[in-house]
């Protein structure tokens, strides 16, 4: 993975590429390896769109990894993180189905989480509905 | 088994009545520039008259945790000693060229990111210490932020009580529909820490977060 670190310069896009990753390839790694996997993605220079979403605590842990690597990654200034959850069904069955679904998948797969370089991803623009991308030029 | 259940229950019946309760530790969260060390200043002038820390325009004025110990709060005829805990604001990503935007000089703005970085990572830290949290958001900014959410699903999870202040909403294009509509599980209270506004409110909304600890 270091090797990969260092062959792609972050800061000056050349070119970036989305990455689409299914639930299926972390759900049974421990939070110190979806930290690792997610980590290794975005400083390739890539846009992760993660199927599901991580833990709370996987999160924090994420932004206070990302926190320490800014001054001793080259041209490393974060990243930029959205979760987009399911609101479901408000209604108690509906609210029952998709605990049912999260419980057997070991996931709430409704949702989507989009991290990205600081340096490629500008912000993420969000509201209820909708999500907008905006990349630094 | 079912000694067992009821050996524990007990237990924790006994520990709750004779366990010594020491100030309730209040925290303040949140994204940096939303007013957390404005409002802890105020609250602490109010009752000590000493502030705990300075604020500034530049974002992430606050880069370490700051306290006051034993700040008394007197409301409606009830009193509580708190140790308040301002944090640092929790953001995903530090760039020392946005400060240089505020007329700061390079070597400053670098070195205050360098610190500005430790600072989240600080306040990261200090989220399983807390007994009550505030989290200060900017009315006049979009609440649809992924680290006011990563806050509170972290909150949620560690059972510490939360409420959601909406704060500058002296200024006109402050939204505290939008602030609530984004968190409608949790108390929302609209203030201005810098004009003083609502903090009867504020004070109401603590006390009541305070029987929860």
């Amino acid at each position: 993975m270091a090797k990969k670190r260092g062959n792609n310069k972050l800061g000056k896009i050349k070119g970036f590429s989305i990455q689409f990753l299914p639930y299926s390839e972390i759900r049974d790694l421990s939070s110190n390896e979806r930290i690792r996997k997610i980590l290794g993605i975005v400083l390739g220079n890539n846009i992760l769109i993660l199927q599901g979403k991580l833990k709370p605590e996987e999160e924090t842990r994420l932004i206070g990894d990302t926190m320490a690597m800014i001054g001793h990654v080259k041209s490393f200034k974060g990243i930029e993180l959205a979760v987009i959850s399911e609101n479901g069904d408000d209604n108690f069955f509906g609210r029952m189905r998709t605990g049912i679904v999260n419980a057997i998948s070991k996931g709430e797969l409704g949702a989507i989480t989009i991290i990205g370089p600081a340096t490629i991803v500008k912000e993420i623009k969000r509201n209820p509905k909708k999500i907008e991308l905006l990349l630094n030029k | 088994m079912v000694i067992k259940i009821f050996g524990n229950y007990f237990k924790r019946i006994f520990s709750n009545l004779f366990k010594s309760r020491g100030d309730i530790k209040l925290g303040f969260y949140g994204p940096p520039n939303a007013g957390k060390t404005s409002l802890a200043n105020r609250i602490c002038k109010d009752f000590t008259g000493e502030e705990i820390g300075s604020v500034s325009k530049v974002p992430h004025e606050t880069r370490s945790v700051q306290f006051k110990e034993k700040v008394e709060i007197k409301h409606k005829g009830k009193t509580l000693m708190f140790k308040m805990i301002d944090t640092p604001g929790i953001a995903t990503k530090i760039d020392y060229e946005e400060f240089l935007k505020y007329k700061v000089k390079k070597n400053v703005a670098k070195t205050r990111a360098k610190e500005a970085t430790q600072g989240v990572i600080e306040s990261i830290k200090w989220l399983d210490d807390m007994d009550i949290v505030v989290i200060v958001l900017d009315a006049t900014k979009n609440p649809y932020n992924q680290v006011n959410i990563t806050i509170i699903g972290n909150l949620v999870a560690r059972k510490i009580p939360v409420l959601i202040v909406a704060n500058k909403i002296d200024l006109r294009k402050a939204d505290l529909k939008k602030i609530e509509s984004a968190f409608p599980e949790y108390e929302t209270v609209g203030i201005s820490a810098k004009n003083g506004t609502n903090l009867e409110e504020f004070y109401e909304s603590i006390f009541k977060l305070a029987k929860k600890v």
